[in-house]
């Protein structure tokens, strides 16, 4: 039972764990922060799913001592993030950028919802029911119903 | 009647995107470096850590340029195909030490035969990350002009070579090299 608790709180006790090499000495907490965020938006090649931040693989560590040196340098973010597109791609970068090869992705899914729209409001319009003609057969039909409904809840 | 159709047609646009989606392999990243100039790396060599190869020395000849490793098990499956590459087509093959250890890959060379006209050696793998490296093995093909015309990622196979690599070389070595005077515009 001891163990069940002491392995509950285990699993309860892992927060959101980043992939530490070597402690990092920066000169301000401006620049940390850079890092950090810089880190955040880039994507691990070896580990897609994973942004560099997160990543263990070696690449990944490789890439975050240059992303370290580089704002060690004073560099701006977007130069660091050029370095890194020219030689990675775009693929890098967790939010794309827009271009004729992205144009579908920023924007398809408003197309879609566009779409969704005519649809909904064609079947909506093609639904829509007029004024029904009615002759005397018709009412006294009608109302021959209806007073039996009534006679029967009176009933 | 076409109004019962419209699902099936729906499903079927459905059914060709996945088929389409799912012969993608997303864990190939494109090189950005296709059709560009292969950028400038200048390293030791693995025999002699003196000589240095620049990368700008490349030109003249279309070049394999292999990335591997004493450390990387599928370079191990792929190097014999390398030897016969080498072996059976004229054609200049460059290897990259990447991240390993001179002794290993010097024994590596002698034991499993050497394929390389020169092995240049990156020690810390900058150069690596220079050339957009993620996953070794890596081979690149540059032409006569060092434009990169393809890079293939991961081990190759009797197939990449022969339907791929081979025919690539072939086709390289006919197209004329611009002149220096073009070059140097």
């Amino acid at each position: 039972m001891i163990k069940f608790f002491i392995s509950i709180g285990i699993c309860l006790s892992v927060t959101i764990v980043y992939a530490v090499d070597i402690p990092l000495e920066f000169e301000d907490t401006a620049q940390q922060q850079r890092y950090q965020q810089l880190l955040d938006e880039l994507r691990c090649l070896v580990c897609q799913n994973q942004t560099l931040a997160d990543s263990h693989a070696d690449l990944a560590q490789d890439l975050r001592s240059q992303v370290f040196s580089m704002v060690s340098e004073g560099q701006t973010n977007q130069a660091i993030v050029d370095y890194l597109v020219t030689r990675y791609g775009n693929f890098v970068l967790y939010r794309p950028p827009l271009n004729a090869y992205t144009a579908l992705l920023w924007f398809g899914p408003f197309i879609l919802l566009i779409f969704a729209f005519i649809v909904v409001y064609r079947l909506a319009k093609s639904k829509k029911v007029g004024d029904v003609k009615l002759n005397q057969e018709d009412h006294l039909a009608a109302s021959k119903l209806l007073n039996q409904s009534d006679s029967n809840n009176q009933g | 009647m076409l109004k019962y159709l419209i699902p099936l047609i729906v499903f079927s646009c459905l059914v060709i995107l996945f088929v389409f989606g799912l012969q993608n392999d997303p864990s190939i990243v494109p090189s950005p470096f296709i059709d560009k100039p292969l950028p400038q790396i200048s390293l030791p060599t693995l025999s002699d850590p003196s000589v240095s190869l620049d990368t700008s020395d490349l030109k003249g000849e279309v070049t394999v340029i292999n990335i591997w490793a004493t450390w990387c098990i599928p370079c191990r499956q792929e190097h014999a195909l390398l030897v016969d590459l080498a072996n059976n087509n004229d054609v200049k093959v460059i290897g990259m030490n990447y991240k390993d250890n001179r002794d290993n890959a010097m024994k590596w060379l002698e034991d499993l035969g050497d394929p390389y006209n020169i092995v240049l050696f990156d020690e810390d793998g900058k150069a690596g990350i220079d050339l957009g490296l993620y996953g070794v093995p890596e081979t690149f093909i540059i032409d006569k002009n060092a434009i990169v015309k393809h890079k293939h990622i991961g081990p190759l196979t009797e197939k990449d070579i022969s339907d791929t690599i081979i025919p690539m070389i072939n086709e390289l070595k006919i197209t004329p090299l611009i002149n220096e005077l073009n070059t140097e515009l």
